[in-house]
């Protein structure tokens, strides 16, 4: 799954602009983050319409790259975090970021870690269920 | 490869030849400054001496020294040699602080600074096929119009675009050919940049083969990275308007060094410090003293550079010696926590990090806080926060052990940075101390 990736100054309007953009170009954001490391931050977007986002910020001047992530359906039940967790350790994966949501009753883990094609074998040899971009975007 | 002379007599004069005419124009600079120029005919009588004392090359460390401060005390008057209404042209130099420095010039003054920039451009390899954009700004910088003549006078088609509008520039470069270019370099990085957002190809889709740049320090790795980016030769090059503007000291096309024009101007390396002359190859300040200018001669004047000879001959024939790139103006070292610091050192290391993209800041603030506001270059996002996070890290450690001075590195989008028109502005100093 690919994620829009934004870099902005970390000041007051940088979101605002960012999403005016994706806002006039009609383009629906459906998840987002927003990730800060003093001067500057990496706003993440999961949207509709990935190549206009991607035309459109880059035609607006701004620093646009696209990031692979993986979204994983777990149970919404207490230690589904924790076994997911447990088995990228075992296997020695570092998770960079996560986030989860529950939307409709199903509980989703964004997931990105640096290993992204062992990272999808081990957790669906764990019995996990990936969730395709167009999958998500249907949630 | 072959190369191409202007003056070609002039130009590679034997030492002895050059050393009889530098010192007949010394002499006669001297006492024509001795009996028109108040300013030093105060001057030479302070230290009791009579311009027909000046014998030698080496006498001339017996005359007073000028500096930029002696010049702008002469403001608006300046040092004028001939009468009041002889000058055609006045420039001012580019004064940061308080008052410019006057700078007049003759007919005979604006035509020799035509021919030495005519000199240099054709040092390069530049012929009267080439056509030259002036992308410098036009007006008191003495800059972008000397440069003009220069181009002109080989016979270029010249194009006086100004500086900016890079639309416009690249429109003017794409339809006519342009094949030189006179630049600042901080505005040669934000156009290369430009043209990449355009998806034009330098090497490619224009003719632009040559580019001068000056105007602003600025450090070989940015030379370099100038070259690269737009797949053609830098040429450095060194002038002050108290010395007509540009063209004092020129590369030719063997790139190692600049040849200054000592037909034109006397030369000496001292010890900012002392005052005491310093041997070949060791750096100190450049000292010039003009040797044909009419209007405003200017004796032993103190330019804050630092550079140094560079020893031997050069492979192109030209006997003018050649001066190291100016590795610092004393007037531009920061004193942040008691550190001496020179703003190249700073921008050397950033321009050697493939992954800075090309417009910096440094800014002085609070008690004494220094904070480096850099680009990153658009290649170098992947959309993971970490790794401008480790970047940010490496270069604030980098730049630790350059300055010995901590400074907080911010890496900023590409293209976010303002690019100035003018010389850019790369030291805000906001401290409050």
């Amino acid at each position: 799954m690919n994620l829009v990736a934004v870099f902005a100054e970390n000041k007051p309007g940088q979101t605002a602009r960012i999403t005016k953009i994706l806002a006039d170009a009609e383009v629906n954001i459906c998840w987002v983050t927003i990730a800060n490391s003093g001067s500057f931050g990496v706003m993440k977007f999961l949207v509709d319409k990935l190549d206009v986002a991607v035309r459109q910020l880059k035609e607006k001047g701004l620093m646009v790259s696209l990031l692979e992530v993986m979204a994983v359906e777990v149970a919404d039940t207490p230690g589904a975090l924790q076994a997911v967790a447990d088995c990228l350790g075992r296997h020695h994966i570092n998770l960079a970021n996560c986030s989860g949501f529950v939307a409709h009753n199903r509980a989703i883990l964004i997931l990105e870690v640096h290993e992204l094609a062992q990272a999808r074998q081990v957790l669906q040899a764990e019995g996990l269920k990936l969730v395709s971009q167009e999958e998500m975007l249907k949630l | 490869m072959n190369t191409l002379f202007w003056d070609r007599e002039t130009e590679t004069l034997t030492r002895p030849r050059l050393e009889q005419l530098q010192l007949a124009r010394l002499q006669e600079t001297v006492r024509r400054a001795a009996l028109r120029v108040p300013f030093y005919q105060r001057a030479l009588a302070e230290i009791g001496l009579k311009p027909d004392e000046v014998r030698s090359l080496a006498d001339v460390q017996r005359l007073p020294l000028t500096t930029s401060d002696d010049l702008r005390s002469q403001y608006p008057a300046g040092l004028l040699a001939v009468p009041p209404d002889e000058p055609v042209r006045l420039h001012t130099s580019s004064g940061t602080t308080g008052k410019p420095k006057a700078i007049f010039f003759s007919k005979k003054d604006i035509d020799n600074a035509g021919e030495l920039m005519a000199r240099s451009l054709v040092a390069t390899g530049v012929t009267r096929q080439d056509v030259f954009q002036n992308m410098m700004s036009y007006g008191l910088f003495t800059g972008g119009l000397m440069m003009h003549y220069g181009a002109e006078k080989i016979g270029c088609l010249v194009i006086p675009s100004g500086p900016g509008n890079s639309e416009r520039q690249l429109m003017l470069m794409q339809d006519f050919g342009t094949t030189a270019a006179h630049i600042l370099p901080s505005y040669a990085l934000y156009f290369a940049g430009f043209l990449e957002q355009r998806g034009v190809d330098a090497r490619r889709d224009l003719a632009w083969r040559k580019a001068f740049v000056g105007a602003e320090p600025y450090t070989e790795e940015t030379r370099e990275k100038i070259q690269q980016a737009l797949g053609l030769k830098v040429f450095n090059s060194y002038g002050l308007t108290e010395m007509n503007g540009p063209g004092v000291a020129f590369e030719c096309s063997h790139q190692c060094g600049m040849h200054l024009w000592e037909d034109h101007f006397l030369l000496e390396i001292l010890d900012p410090k002392t005052g005491a002359p310093l041997p070949e190859g060791q750096c100190g300040e450049l000292v010039l003293t003009t040797l044909q200018r009419e209007a405003m001669p200017i004796l032993r004047y103190r330019t804050r550079d630092i550079t140094r000879l560079l020893p031997g001959p050069c492979p192109c024939g030209r006997t003018h010696r050649r001066v190291d790139r100016i590795t610092g103006r004393s007037d531009d070292m920061l004193i942040v926590r008691g550190v001496n610091i020179f703003p190249q050192q700073i921008e050397r290391v950033l321009m050697a990090h493939p992954q800075i993209g090309r417009n910096y800041v440094i800014v002085l603030e609070g008690l004494d806080d220094l904070t480096v506001q850099v680009e990153l270059a658009p290649a170098a996002f992947d959309g993971n926060v970490e790794h401008v996070a480790d970047l940010q890290h490496q270069l604030t450690e980098k730049l630790k052990a350059e300055l010995w001075v901590r400074p907080t590195v911010n890496l900023v989008p590409a293209g976010s940075m303002p690019v100035a028109e003018g010389k850019a502005r790369r030291v805000i100093d906001k401290r409050s101390l």
